[in-house]
């Protein structure tokens, strides 16, 4: 293994991971808002947004699907030795990373069942732009309405036409995130 | 219903500090250490390792020093210190056909390669108080004997031989995992596996000596029961290679017991499994007997209604940390619900008398 | 385990005996003849847990039998070479101590720290398992027939 995969990750875990931990919450908890989230420096092309997610939410216990152009060596070790996670396909990830692109179709990701709504995927999209404006969120954690420049409202819609049941989104890009529940409607 | 009240803060306090003077005991006593109850109080610290399914025998020892000795408390401590660790991973299984065996004993055959070998076993010492140890004296060091060094075969695999004992074939599934998930029914054997493991031993034991006595009717064979240490083999994701992480005590136990066959197996012999941490081998019989009456359903067997063959009761009821949180909440505060019950009683009080004067009336 | 066509076999086997020596005596052996050279973290010592598997009935599927506590961390001498440590227990000057003997390993000292760390860790684990099996060894039966009859 490369010694560069094995740096990058947070300077000081327990801190940084925790700083990292409320800007994910936060985003989650409002839709469409935009918050900084970095602190380390994966191996491209992840971005350290992405690779802040990555070192946050993920561990052996949780298994990563690696989409289009993410999946490649230096990712891949840099997230066994930063998290333990182990690597799978679509059908069983928690959490999937790539480009939106490369993320589709997302009917092959499990989406929970009624007993478990939360035995479901966190999509992490890796996108070029991210800002308020485009599409119409409302929902729980929106006051009145909020904006994000998202991809296809249809199937965004379409995903939270399901719930309780569906997949969870964070989008990120360079040192910024934002998220969108299945819980939001999308316009 | 429950209702937030604020008071009592000194009180706890002042509980908390006068515990662990109790704890402490009379000053002119020595102070207990760790490292004594560690090696001089090793099957305790074994079983709150079982229990509270954590290998570690320090903390455990620890455990067992602030619990003032009360075994499920410590466990109690043991599973919370355990919900802080960050998890790193799984082990590969554990080879118990390569243990270092300190005791290996069969009840189903005399002579087998390896031998019957005792270890240190309370089973043929006389149960007589030994006043000696109240003096404190030294002990001789036990005798030795050349050993070979070779591995110990399984007992069971003298019966596989002969096809006369169901297969135990390797696979490579994953396990569902009881700290991660909930309990579901129905659960799989690995599932139940891991919830006897980390049973209560009373419970286990009980549970056990219920199917010896007639509740589920499986007559068991000890078929080979082992205890030693066996190394822990971990791949490492970084390495890109499995090493040995570290060695654990285990105490291994196979009972066979008869069986009839079905539609679909011939007569044979059918196996129960215990496996604990540490010398516990009380526990990893228990543990076989019930494993054993569990499987009726997959052998094909007649439920009887014995409580040992039902897994909602066994797997529900097991858990001695489980048990104990909802049994000992009862004597927190419950003013509130018992005001209402209070209030009922002195209402259906009033209607009973009030009906028996309108019938004097009448 | 010992196969030599494996090139890792001879590093899975030293990290092996680190991780299971008595607490302390990697130190110990490691202290008496060498001067700790400079490193860098990359992982600093963390505690945490294996979940350890069992087979059923010994041979078959996997369950989980429960936790091991575990020590591991990640350092870099400032020569380059990377030393990994995963050690039971909950020592971090062991995994730290263990860590930079399987870095010193990929240096040219490796001759050095074989014959006074390695070896010497060796023995004592022969010596602590073959006292262990005697004593086993020393309580195995001996049976012998008392009487046979055919009545």
């Amino acid at each position: 293994m490369e010694t560069a995969t094995l740096t990058g990750g947070f300077a000081s875990p327990p801190i940084d991971a925790a700083r990292a931990f409320r800007a994910i919450m936060e985003a989650m908890a409002r839709p469409g808002t935009l918050h900084d989230l970095d602190g380390c420096t994966p191996p491209a092309p992840l971005a350290p947004a992405t690779g802040a997610v990555i070192l946050t939410l993920c561990d052996a216990d949780t298994p990563i699907y690696l989409a289009g152009n993410v999946d490649c060596p230096d990712v891949r070790d840099w997230i066994a030795f930063h998290t333990g996670a182990p690597l799978t396909g679509p059908e069983h990830c928690m959490f999937a990373f790539g480009t939106w692109g490369d993320l589709m179709p997302l009917n092959r990701f499990p989406a929970g069942c009624a007993e478990y709504p939360d035995r479901s995927s966190t999509l992490v999209a890796q996108s070029e732009k991210l800002c308020p404006e485009g599409a119409t969120l409302t929902g729980p954690g929106i006051q009145t309405q909020a904006q994000l420049s998202v991809p296809d409202p249809h199937l965004l819609q379409a995903n939270h036409a399901q719930y309780p049941l569906g997949v969870d989104f964070i989008f990120t890009c360079g040192t910024q995130i934002a998220a969108l529940p299945r819980s939001t409607e999308v316009n | 219903m429950y209702v937030a009240v604020k008071g009592g803060e000194r009180a706890i306090e002042n509980a908390h500090a006068w515990l662990a003077e109790e704890r402490r005991g009379d000053l002119s006593i020595d102070s207990l250490t760790v490292p004594q109850i560690r090696e001089q109080l090793s099957l305790a610290v074994n079983r709150v390792m079982a229990e509270g399914s954590l290998f570690d025998p320090d903390l455990a020892a620890l455990a067992i020093k602030q619990a003032r000795g009360d075994l499920i408390e410590a466990i109690f401590l043991i599973r919370a210190y355990r919900t802080t660790l960050p998890r790193f991973g799984s082990s590969a299984p554990i080879e118990t056909g390569k243990m270092a065996c300190d005791r290996r004993i069969s009840a189903t055959f005399k002579d087998l390669p390896g031998g019957q070998v005792l270890g240190p076993t309370f089973d043929y010492t006389h149960r007589l108080l030994d006043f000696k140890l109240a003096a404190d004296g030294e002990v001789p060091e036990g005798p030795t004997a050349p050993a070979t060094g070779a591995d110990v075969p399984h007992v069971t695999e003298f019966l596989n031989q002969e096809g006369l004992i169901e297969d135990a074939l390797p696979d490579d599934t994953t396990p569902r995992d009881l700290t991660r998930e909930p309990l579901e029914l129905p659960a799989d054997r690995s599932v139940r596996l891991q919830a006897l493991a980390r049973a209560d031993e009373g419970f286990t034991l009980s549970m056990a000596y219920s199917t010896q006595r007639g509740y589920a009717r499986n007559h068991a064979f000890v078929g080979e029961l082992r205890i030693g240490t066996v190394p822990v083999e971990m791949e490492i994701p970084e390495l890109g290679f499995s090493i040995e992480i570290g060695e654990i005590a285990v105490t291994e136990c196979e009972t066979v017991n008869q069986f009839k066959g079905s539609k679909t197996e011939p007569p044979q012999f059918t196996r129960g499994y215990g496996l604990v941490f540490g010398q516990t081998e009380r526990k990893a019989i228990s543990m076989a007997l019930v494993d054993r009456a569990l499987r009726w359903e997959e052998l094909g067997e007649d439920f009887e209604g014995a409580p040992a063959q039902d897994a909602e009761f066994v797997l529900y009821h097991a858990d001695n940390i489980q048990a104990t949180g909802f049994l000992e909440h009862i004597k927190l505060p419950h003013y509130v619900d018992f005001q209402s019950e209070l209030e009922l009683v002195r209402k259906l009080r009033r209607e009973a008398t009030a009906r028996t004067q309108q019938e004097a009336a009448e | 385990m010992n196969d030599m066509s494996d090139p890792v076999a001879p590093r899975k086997s030293w990290m092996g005996l680190l991780a299971k020596a008595k607490p302390g005596s990697v130190s110990t052996y490691l202290d008496a003849r060498f001067k700790r050279p400079d490193f860098a973290w990359l992982r600093p010592p963390e505690i945490g847990s294996v979940m350890v598997q069992g087979r059923t009935g010994g041979t078959g599927s996997p369950f989980n039998l429960g936790e091991m506590t575990v020590t591991r961390c990640t350092l870099k001498l400032a020569t380059g070479e990377v030393g990994f440590a995963y050690i039971q227990g909950r020592s971090k000057p062991c995994a730290e101590a263990a860590a930079l003997v399987d870095a010193m390993m990929q240096t040219e000292m490796a001759e050095d720290i074989r014959t006074h760390v390695l070896a010497p860790l060796q023995a004592d684990a022969a010596a602590a398992k073959k006292i262990r099996a005697e004593k086993a060894a020393a309580t195995k039966v001996d049976f012998f027939t008392m009487v046979r009859g055919e009545d």
